[in-house]
């Protein structure tokens, strides 16, 4: 992990300026889909609280994937999920561009990006009814492209089908779900984050997050085997 | 199933649920907007592919290059700052730009130009006005923004235009009549693009080479630089050459206010 700051008045002193700070620290770890180690975070938030300007491009790397499949699942459009993403990222910039050190230091930056993408895509669509978590990826209708790649491991074809009609289930009973489950399951799961984090996104106390993830859990698997039953049926 | 086994299975599956990859898009476009970096389009041109970058505050640098490394290269030498290529260029910047060249509209374009000097800046907000199939000389630019003595000064400037062809210093000549350097690929480009516009360049040359500086009207009785209005329009039966302004006044003409061949401070 990175502690060390140049403080701003030596900067100019850095070997190279700015951009030596990506070269001594080296390239983001980017996992698949933008999965982010912890150890990286808190490198990347201390290089930001350092310079911004020069570790920027590195944080919108970092997240771009996570917060445009976020904003892919509230806003189901891509272009409009691409400018919620943009929007997010140069509200984020302009934040922290007034921040001081120690307050980016404090930040908890993956919650915190969340939230600001929420609060874009809700301010987007404010009068208009939000269409939170579409799970189905809006490529093609009835396109099953998207998820080849993912299911890349199992590779008998019977059991890539049970695969995919099990999300597509999943997908369509999510949608029916209460606004405070599906928003909480959403980050919980499908984004991967923690309860702490799931609560800074939304705004709400960490108990009532664990309540509305546990009680979403059990309404989304009665759903669901209701959904099987009718589906054994016609 | 138990219970528990059934909602693990459910969770299991919302985990399993597949992110997307962000298009390339976001990343230039965001860094654009925070003014970190700029993009740039690959355009044709009739000098060839050219490479135009823009930042937020409008358009930063126009170059011909060999390879988007090459003028990404460039860019960051001379900006200290990143240029992300973008792929395709909106329909409506290429009419813009198509419009701006051929002088339909001439202020719909923004330019970047922070990083120059208040002087360099007004040079080459100055050749901007330079209508397209006209030209003028370097000491009409000094003259225009005041500074009447800073003949080769405005020269230097305009040889710093990072926006070449858009801002279009190959309008600006020499007054003995050469067509004087141009910094992007020499005079032959230079040339070449008077040609385009239908400046007549060899016709300006000619001219210039037998002293000829400007063309009376004896009609309306004012004289211009010859391209003024167009060139065809001047060389006429009812046109009169002069070498020098004080000849022209001399001869009761007075001076054109469109291309204003006359020293503002005189």
């Amino acid at each position: 992990m990175w502690h060390e700051c140049v403080p701003e008045s030596d900067r100019s002193a850095w070997p190279g300026g700015r951009g030596d700070f990506r070269l001594v620290l080296g390239q983001p770890e980017q996992g698949k889909g933008g999965r982010t180690s912890m150890s990286h975070e808190d490198s990347l938030r201390e290089r930001i609280a350092c310079d911004l300007d020069g570790s920027f491009e590195e944080l919108v790397r970092t997240y771009q994937d996570r917060l445009y499949s976020y904003a892919l699942r509230l806003m189901a459009r891509r272009e409009d999920a691409e400018e919620v993403a943009q929007d997010a990222f140069v509200k984020a910039y302009k934040a922290l561009a007034t921040y001081p050190a120690e307050r980016i230091r404090g930040l908890a930056l993956r919650p915190w990006l969340y939230r600001i993408t929420l609060n874009t895509a809700r301010n987007r669509f404010r009068g208009k009814k939000l269409r939170t978590v579409s799970l189905d990826h809006p490529i093609a209708p009835g396109s099953d492209a998207m998820w080849e790649a993912a299911d890349s491991p199992e590779k008998q074809p019977d059991r890539r089908y049970e695969k995919r009609r099990e999300r597509r289930d999943i997908a369509g009973v999510m949608a029916g779900l209460p606004d405070r489950y599906r928003s909480a399951l959403q980050l919980r799961y499908v984004e991967g984050l923690r309860l702490e984090e799931v609560a800074t996104v939304l705004g709400q106390p960490l108990g009532t997050v664990k309540s509305n993830v546990h009680r979403g859990i059990n309404a989304l698997r009665e759903a669901l085997s209701e959904s099987r039953r009718e589906g054994v049926r016609s | 199933m138990t219970s528990l086994k059934k909602s693990l299975a459910v969770s299991k599956a919302l985990r399993s649920i597949p992110s997307s990859r962000a298009p390339e898009t976001l990343l230039p476009a965001v860094m654009r907007r925070v003014g970190l970096a700029d993009t740039y389009w690959r355009l044709e041109s009739p000098l060839g592919p050219v490479f135009v970058a823009h930042s937020k505050a409008g358009i930063s640098m126009v170059s011909r290059a060999k390879s988007d490394a090459d003028f990404e290269r460039s860019f960051e030498r001379r900006y200290g700052r990143r240029a992300y290529p973008e792929k395709s260029v909106p329909p409506a910047a290429v009419r813009a730009l198509v419009r701006h060249v051929r002088g339909e509209e001439r202020r719909e374009l923004s330019f970047d130009l922070r990083g120059l000097s208040e002087f360099e800046r007004s040079v080459l907000l100055k050749a901007l006005e330079i209508p397209t199939g006209e030209v003028r000389p370097y000491s009409w630019i000094a003259k225009e923004i005041g500074h009447p003595q800073a003949v080769r000064a405005a020269g230097t400037a305009l040889a710093k235009n990072p926006v070449p062809l858009l801002i279009p210093c190959h309008r600006v000549v020499r007054s003995d009549g050469r067509l004087g350097k141009y910094s992007m690929g020499g005079a032959r480009n230079k040339r070449t693009l008077l040609q385009i516009e239908g400046a007549h360049p060899e016709t300006l040359e000619k001219l210039a080479s037998s002293g000829v500086r400007y063309l009376g009207n004896s009609k309306g009785m004012h004289y211009c630089y010859p391209t003024c209005g167009g060139i065809e329009t001047l060389v006429e039966s009812n046109t009169v050459p002069f070498h020098t302004d004080a000849e022209a006044l001399a001869a009761g003409y007075h001076p054109c206010s469109d291309c204003r061949p006359l020293a503002i401070a005189s």
